[in-house]
């Protein structure tokens, strides 16, 4: 680990090779605490990437046993009784929201590279940065505890009232552990807007910062903005079931549809907080495969900054038959319908930035070609779901399940693994085996629709969400569904097998494997410590490729393959 | 922010490398981007307040009769008094006189003292009349007055532990300054804190007016 590679021309290469690599201890610490104690923005981003997909192996496992226990239909020779189904969806969708796709992308590749590709040596507040991943892993294990204390919390991850204050399990844990992970969402919200704002090397301006940087400073905003209010609302259920205060409980007066309000009012910008991220990846990996500056690059950062605004608008299409006004409904359609324009608006200038450039297939293009086909699936029946009309019959079905996971996990998620076959080379300097890489998308893509499109089928046949029961028409699609979680665990697997395996035994891969022009391809893979030997200067657009532009004449440009 | 976003890029071409000293804009943007937040976790509230005081006008009406006026205008004045010696402090060290900042920051954290004082008179007295949350007699009043109480322990209570917490952040500044942590050419710490107590007095003052002034 210890030599760099050397490209010529990197900006932050040392010419002697004496600075040293982010992997190496070089503070007072020893072992682990070198870590724990680190206040490095790529150390804890690693330290993220770590607890994050623990916790994502758990959401999985969970996941795997909610669909085994799909293998018979009637309530006879279930694996798990209706109480303990409960539970596995709960602590399934706490554990994947709040401890994996929330914090996801932003706090692992985000603390990363977000200081690397504006040029920065680490972000605004370092040590608040640290404290951010210890709230997160307190509020973890806060969560943690109450599956051991007083039973598993059963509300589902909404933790809806009235039946939220009523259950015996141990809602108040699991919300006071769901408070604190948002405790730590709004600190690290708050150190990359203040990053952003000051710390930009010189001549990076607004519009030279990469699309992934700006996805993230929308994404700061909806966590500084949004969180506070889901703290808030699960805080009042806390004090609502300690001191029985009445806020939302209707014996006292209390109203659960506006729990219903003040939950979505971050929740649904939550969903943005999980989209927004993958979406600037997108841009990036676009860029970078289709050897092209971006498309209408200013238009697709506003457009971050759009989806952003106008996903706090629409919370109320979670609760169209929750007894809305029908005002009410009709707004809140129309704004989701809104939503709409700036996705298009990224999805075609991330077409237009293809067509005529010198695409190359590597894996991260390939997760990003999944993606597309997923995320629309997503969106068209995010549609069919923001229509009033047929959301009437769909709601509270297989459907919505399938919708959202094709959205979070089939968009969101597929870009995390895409991005992170993107970085991981240059954080750790070696390359994954790209052909399993290609394999193990091949087998996630299949086993991910067997899993998922039958639950869209199931939903419109009129298949309730969250029941351990099952009609026997039901039989078949519910059996292909389980199949197929076994088929995207399989692909699971491979894929961090593979990755892990990159890690530590890949090719070195040198300083730009993937012929990327943002700034964190111009320093050594395995960055040093202080990410830039000298303070990079900015002197042109991010994704500016020269060859791209007529009239150029090539040069024998050192490229590692 | 404007000019910030807008500076020109050699005015920033001393940056990180070189230069040590402190990016006093980028501590205070952090902390104005945290209160923001601080205001929305209240805004939660407010909005409750504001839907649950449309819905039972009359209960609210009689709830808003039986707090006690007389120790919301005291823990008023005595708030808005904290904020005047706050400013006092961050004034003093601008100037560089150490012992005078360490005398107004003392009596800020005094006030905050007080002000949990009288607080605690006060819900001591609403206790013993059997008014807190669950209680007997609370529960046999209308729907309006058990949803009026409960917002106003939730809302008051919530506000007095940020005064406490914002005491503690005092304290540690405090002890800064008598250590020369926090000195003339340095204070941005002291100003952040100020910031930070400065929001705990407005959210008291919109809680003033809805709770004690209304009825």
């Amino acid at each position: 680990m210890a030599e760099i590679a050397i490209e010529p021309g990197g900006l932050g290469a040392s010419p002697n090779g004496a600075s040293h690599n982010y992997l190496e201890n070089t503070g007072k610490h020893k072992g682990i605490l070198a870590w724990i104690l680190s206040t490095d923005h790529k150390r804890i981003g690693i330290l993220y990437m770590i607890s994050i997909f623990t916790f994502f192996a758990v959401g999985v496992s969970l996941g795997f046993l909610m669909r085994l226990e799909m293998l018979v239909p009637g309530p006879q020779g279930k694996i798990f009784d209706a109480q303990q189904y409960n539970a596995l969806f709960t602590l399934h969708g706490v554990i994947m929201m709040f401890m994996f796709v929330i914090p996801g992308i932003p706090a692992t590749l985000g603390n990363f590279f977000l200081p690397i590709q504006i040029g920065a040596k680490d972000v605004a507040f370092p040590r608040i940065n640290l404290l951010s991943w210890y709230l997160y892993v307190t509020g973890a294990i806060i969560v943690l505890c109450s599956l051991f204390w007083r039973g598993l919390p059963d509300t589902g991850w909404t933790f809806y009232v009235p039946y939220s204050i009523r259950t015996a399990t141990n809602v108040t844990l699991a919300v006071f552990g769901v408070f604190v992970l948002g405790f730590s969402s709004i600190l690290t919200g708050l150190n990359f807007l203040t990053t952003i704002h000051r710390m930009r090397a010189p001549g990076m301006s607004w519009f030279r910062m990469p699309l992934f940087v700006w996805a993230l400073y929308a994404n700061g905003w909806i966590q500084v903005i949004a969180t506070p209010v889901l703290a808030i609302t699960l805080l009042l259920i806390a004090i609502e079931r300690v001191f029985h205060v009445g806020i939302f409980n209707p014996a006292l007066g209390g109203d659960p549809v506006l729990y219903q309000h003040l939950f979505w009012i971050y929740s649904h910008p939550a969903v943005y907080i999980m989209i927004l991220p993958p979406m600037g990846v997108v841009s990036e990996i676009v860029a970078t495969f289709s050897h092209r500056t971006i498309f209408g690059y200013k238009m697709v950062a506003m457009s971050s900054l759009a989806i952003a605004f106008i996903g706090y608008l629409v919370w109320g299409h979670h609760m169209f038959v929750a007894g809305e006004t029908q005002t009410a409904q009709f707004v809140f359609s129309l704004l989701t319908f809104l939503v709409a324009i700036p996705s298009g608006i990224k999805v075609f200038n991330w077409v237009a930035t293809m067509y005529k450039g010198s695409i190359d297939l590597q894996p991260p293009f390939l997760f990003l070609m999944a993606f597309i086909i997923l995320f629309s699936i997503g969106g068209l029946t995010g549609l069919i779901l923001g229509s009033l009309a047929t959301d009437v019959h769909l709601t509270g079905t297989y459907f919505v399940v399938g919708h959202f996971h094709y959205i979070i996990f089939g968009g969101g998620v597929f870009i995390f693994f895409g991005a992170l076959h993107y970085w991981l080379p240059k954080m750790f300097g070696r390359m994954y085996n790209k052909k399993v890489a290609n394999w193990a998308l091949g087998i996630l893509f299949v086993g991910f629709n067997m899993l998922y499109f039958p639950m869209l089928l199931l939903g419109y046949e009129g298949m309730p969400r969250r029941y351990f029961t099952y009609l026997p028409k039901y039989e078949l699609l519910q059996h292909i569904s389980m199949v197929g979680s076994w088929v995207l665990i399989t692909g699971l697997i491979i894929m961090f097998w593979n990755l892990i395996r990159g890690i530590f035994k890949g090719e070195k891969c040198g300083a730009n494997p993937w012929g990327g022009t943002t700034l964190e391809w111009s320093i050594p893979s395995i960055p040093p410590t202080e990410n830039f030997e000298h303070v990079p200067v900015v002197t042109h657009e991010p994704y500016y490729h020269p060859e791209a532009e007529p009239g150029f004449v090539a040069e024998p440009v050192p490229v590692a393959k | 922010m404007s000019e910030i976003a807008e500076r020109p890029p050699e005015a920033l071409s001393h940056g990180a490398a070189e230069h040590k000293h402190k990016d006093v804009l980028g501590a205070k943007m952090g902390m104005w981007i945290f209160l923001l937040t601080e205001l929305l976790l209240f805004a939660g509230l407010f909005l409750v307040y504001a839907v649950y005081r449309y819905q039972h006008t009359a209960g609210f009406h009689r709830g808003g009769m039986e707090t006690h006026t007389m120790f919301g205008t005291v823990n008023t004045m005595i708030l808005l008094t904290s904020s005047l010696t706050m400013v006092l402090a961050i004034g003093a060290i601008q100037r560089g006189k150490k012992w005078l900042s360490v005398t107004f920051l003392s009596s800020t954290i005094g006030f905050g003292l007080a002000f949990l004082i009288v607080k605690g008179f006060e819900w001591s007295i609403e206790i013993r009349k059997g008014i807190y949350p669950g209680s007997p007699s609370l529960l046999k009043k209308s729907n309006g007055e058990i949803l009026f109480f409960g917002l106003y322990y939730t809302m008051t209570g919530l506000h007095a532990l940020h005064v406490f917490a914002g005491m503690i952040i005092l304290t540690f500044m405090l002890v800064f300054i008598l250590r020369n942590k926090i000195t003339k050419d340095d204070y941005v710490k002291l100003e952040n804190a100020g910031l930070y107590w400065h929001l705990v007095d407005i959210i008291w003052i919109f809680l003033f007016p809805l709770f004690y002034l209304i009825n």
